[in-house]
């Protein structure tokens, strides 16, 4: 039955501002079992801080909007429970640092909405098949699945240090967008190159495989092993073996 | 005079869900300049929780499918309340949608023989739901988002529209804010497509996200358009329902699908205690056919767990209540039993469940192939909204389209699983064809400032007083819809609802927000408010006006259907004086043809 009563408290510190600058200011609120720390979030804003900007929308890990630092960890706030925090010291939640602060936990996260037409797009071989479509076979489809499970909370992009320290933003399009490189360019179907691109304009020789993006993805990608370091290899075959480099020059 | 940023478009889409992509993306092929307005950012849209599949006829698995069983089953779902022409256009054309989606680079899971795979469902006869695990919603909702964007359309992310526009009876476009900084916007368009989804935030335990707040039913009917079924809301029988912050997220269909069981707290498969008599012919009557079915022979009839959404539920709300419920007050859905009929079940069940395997494991610490769920029924859909002429999904208003949850007809009295993301590409793409073809043909509209200005006023009115929170009334307002327009109704319930509806509208009216206008919570649920409160007050009149129970809509005092408001549908739209008017509406006259093909498929 239900145990909903034993309610007890937790102090939540959440930043409070805006681009001009802000502070970090305390709630303490009613917490109950199996909470969510976006449950927390919720409650302060509809009982003490009815203005708190904060970026959600499934509720369920589906729809990756809700992406901050919650004690410091890059997290989606709908997939951390409370049960999982030491709730004796006040839970930190801060906006993600990569990006521009709008207000409180909401950033400006469009600079990724404007990398991705960047990238070329999909662009299928002819059908194949007698009835004009095609046929793959389904080893073939699950090699990319793993990267079409991204849902773009842009965690990986928060705690990328190309981004985040050297703030490299015109250089280089971070790990989400090697990993939908990635999803394109192992597509059963697809006939594109984007090789020269992932050099020349897309930096892809920038990310010194430290695995930071891998170890705050809320789906388990294998974001370096998987995507960043085939495409690495691509752009090394292509541009750095040395018996293609004299092809070059002698045809 | 409000201050505000200007936009022209031909075609502005409001909602960038499957529907409103699919349309932007037919409407941008189609030569319009086309502007899509999103309350979210872009690919955040409710659509990327749907989870089993795609339904259409591809007819990979078993080739006896067809457009016309597809047709059949739906009108069956729907208990003949659906727009049979609206129905047979999505039989005929989902599976084209679906190959074009291929084409587009979604990647289905696949048949042996390389085709693309398809999975059975809740009231489907044959298997029919392409999907990628059980993640189907965000493999779309990504593919039209990749593509659009190369499409040539504007995205607005994190806009809200308050108000559509109209010029001597014709659309002109449409007014609302930027969520970020709060800052006023006008769109002026030849053609509006609403694509903005459902209802569910308007009930305590949904499945729906917060963007769910009926706005584009709202914003039609303040247009004068009218909107069309609107009592059958659609209870899907299995929400998450422990711990209690997860009350309310879905569980997949699909684990039925798979195999899975409901049981009630005596160990019993109660959904074998009563199958409709509509149904019984194709349903299996013992647990052996049930297993046989959901492992693909063809031979065996469907198990009563995937009989349609709302007889499920009821039959899970009837175990709860004659007290033989789980200890949260839900059922028992096992999917881990079918390690005894399978040798690596567990790793089954994780290859072919991933996220629901997920979603209990980290939200409610349960592993899916050990132990049974514990679900109950949660808000899911609307089957009703604007009502659009079948084959150009416009409405009433010259000019005004609808596709998706926010436009009605397709699905009747309930709709089947699958039939919505097929619904979505459809009708999305009829929308956005026929909203380009209205702006060729049709001149510009001049908006009128004075309507501008009233909307902008009426906006920013919650900064200038002091009252209660706005998620204080929101909150008693799911409370009231919850406990007296919910999966079981009554007419006093619903005149009570009523008189309460009335309560709620004038706090509403009256609710103060703190803060300015940059990305205010407070202020965006104040706004929303009344779209909820619209949306409420139609669901309960249309629910009072049939005094039946059919499909979703279960009526305590009327249990059993009644043709003569069977035969209708209920419409709901603003009279002259500006009052509330509901119709009933007889049915249009089938077809001979399509007659004959469901008398066939009976």
């Amino acid at each position: 039955m239900s145990n909903e009563t034993g309610a007890s408290t937790a102090t939540f510190r959440i930043w409070r501002g805006n681009s001009s600058g802000g502070a970090f200011h305390d709630y303490t609120t009613e917490i109950s079992e199996g909470m969510v720390v976006l449950d927390a979030v919720h409650r302060i804003q509809a009982e003490q801080a009815n203005d708190l900007a904060v970026r959600w929308n499934c509720k369920a890990g589906k729809c990756g909007s809700c992406s901050a630092e919650i004690n410091g960890n890059p997290r989606l706030m709908c997939m951390t429970r409370l049960n999982a925090l030491p709730l004796t010291d006040p839970v930190t939640i801060e906006p993600m640092k990569a990006f521009p602060l709008v207000k409180d936990l909401v950033t400006d996260v469009s600079w990724n909405f404007r990398v991705k037409p960047q990238i070329k797009k999909f662009t299928p071989r002819l059908p194949d098949a007698s009835d004009g479509t095609w046929r793959m076979a389904q080893a073939d489809v699950d090699r990319v699945q793993e990267f079409r499970k991204c849902i773009e909370c842009f965690l990986c992009q928060d705690v990328c240090h190309v981004l985040r320290e050297h703030r490299l933003f015109e250089y280089f399009i971070g790990p989400r967008f090697f990993v939908n490189t990635a999803a394109l360019d192992m597509h059963p179907l697809d006939t594109a190159n984007r090789t020269a691109d992932l050099r020349q304009n897309q930096g892809v020789g920038y990310c010194n495989i430290t695995k930071c993006c891998t170890n705050v993805c809320p789906e388990g990608i294998k974001i370096t092993d998987n995507a960043i370091i085939p495409l690495k290899e691509r752009v090394v075959d292509q541009y750095f073996d040395p018996l293609r480099k004299l092809f070059r020059i002698f045809r | 005079m409000a201050e505000y940023e200007t936009h022209d478009y031909e075609v502005l889409v409001i909602g960038a869900g499957g529907a409103g992509l699919r349309a932007a993306i037919e409407a941008s092929a189609n030569q319009a300049r086309v502007g899509v307005v999103t309350k979210s950012l872009l690919g955040k849209a409710h659509t990327v929780m749907a989870e089993g599949g795609i339904a259409a006829a591809l007819s990979n698995v078993d080739e006896r499918d067809n457009w016309r069983v597809h047709f059949a089953d739906t009108m069956r779902g729907g208990q003949y309340l659906n727009n049979w022409r609206m129905a047979e256009l999505h039989a005929k054309e989902a599976p084209d949608r679906v190959r074009e989606l291929e084409a587009w680079g979604a990647l289905f899971d696949r048949t042996k023989d390389g085709r693309i795979l398809q999975r059975n469902f809740g009231g489907h006869r044959y298997p029919r739901l392409a999907h990628v695990g059980d993640r189907t919603g965000l493999e779309m909702i990504r593919t039209l988002q990749d593509y659009g964007i190369h499409a040539g359309m504007e995205v607005h992310m994190e806009c809200t529209v308050i108000t559509l526009l109209k010029d001597d009876g014709r659309i002109a476009g449409a007014f609302g804010y930027d969520r970020e900084r709060g800052r006023f916007l006008l769109f002026r368009a030849k053609a509006v497509v609403l694509a903005t989804g459902g209802i569910g935030r308007a009930y305590k335990i949904t499945s729906n996200s917060w963007e769910y707040t009926g706005d584009g039913h709202a914003l039609a009917y303040e247009a004068g358009a009218s909107l069309m079924d609107m009592e059958f809301v659609q209870f899907h029988p299995t929400g998450m329902i422990w711990p209690p912050s997860v009350r309310g997220i879905l569980v997949t269909e699909g684990v039925r699908g798979e195999g899975g069981v409901l049981k009630n707290s005596d160990g019993r498969r109660f959904m074998f205690d009563d199958i409709p008599e509509n149904y019984r012919a194709q349903t299996a009557d013992n647990e052996e056919e049930g297993w046989r079915y959901t492992q693909g022979d063809r031979d065996a009839r469907r198990p009563p767990e995937l009989l349609t959404r709302d007889h499920v539920a009821r039959c899970i709300l009837r175990e709860v209540r004659e007290g033989r419920g789980s200890p949260h007050g839900g059922v028992f859905l096992d999917i881990a039993w079918i390690k005894n009929r399978l040798p690596n079940g567990a790793e089954h069940i994780k290859r072919k469940l991933p996220s629901m395997y997920h979603q209990f494991k980290q939200l409610a610490d349960i592993d899916i192939t050990q132990e049974p769920m514990e679900i109950g029924p949660t808000t899911h859909y609307m089957m009703g909204g604007v009502r659009v002429d079948a084959d150009s999904q416009m409405s009433d208003v010259p000019g005004l389209f609808a596709a998706g949850e926010c436009g009605a007809g397709l699905h009747g009295a309930n709709r089947l699983g699958g039939n919505s993301l097929s619904d979505l590409l459809v009708f999305g793409k009829r929308a956005g064809e026929y909203a380009a073809r209205f702006a060729k043909n049709n001149g510009a509209a001049s908006v009128d400032p004075q309507q501008i200005d009233a909307a902008a006023q009426r906006a920013l009115e919650p900064f200038n007083r002091t009252g209660e929170s706005p998620f204080q009334v929101q909150q008693d307002l799911q409370e009231l819809m919850q406990n007296l327009a919910g999966i079981v109704r009554r007419e006093e319930e619903m005149q009570h609802a009523l008189i309460e509806l009335r309560r709620l509208e004038e706090r509403a009216n009256r609710v103060a927000v703190a803060g300015n206008r940059e990305y205010n919570g407070g202020w965006h649920t104040a706004l929303d408010l009344r779209n909820l409160i619209t949306v409420s007050e139609i669901i309960t009149r249309a629910g009072i006006e049939r005094k039946e129970s059919r499909g979703a809509h279960f009526r305590e005092d009327f249990p059993s259907k009644n043709d003569a408001v069977g035969r209708c549908n209920i419409i709901v739209r603003r009279d002259v004086s500006g009052e509330m008017q509901v119709i009933r509406e007889p049915l249009a006259e089938m077809p001979a043809e399509l007659k004959q093909i469901i008398e066939e498929m009976k």
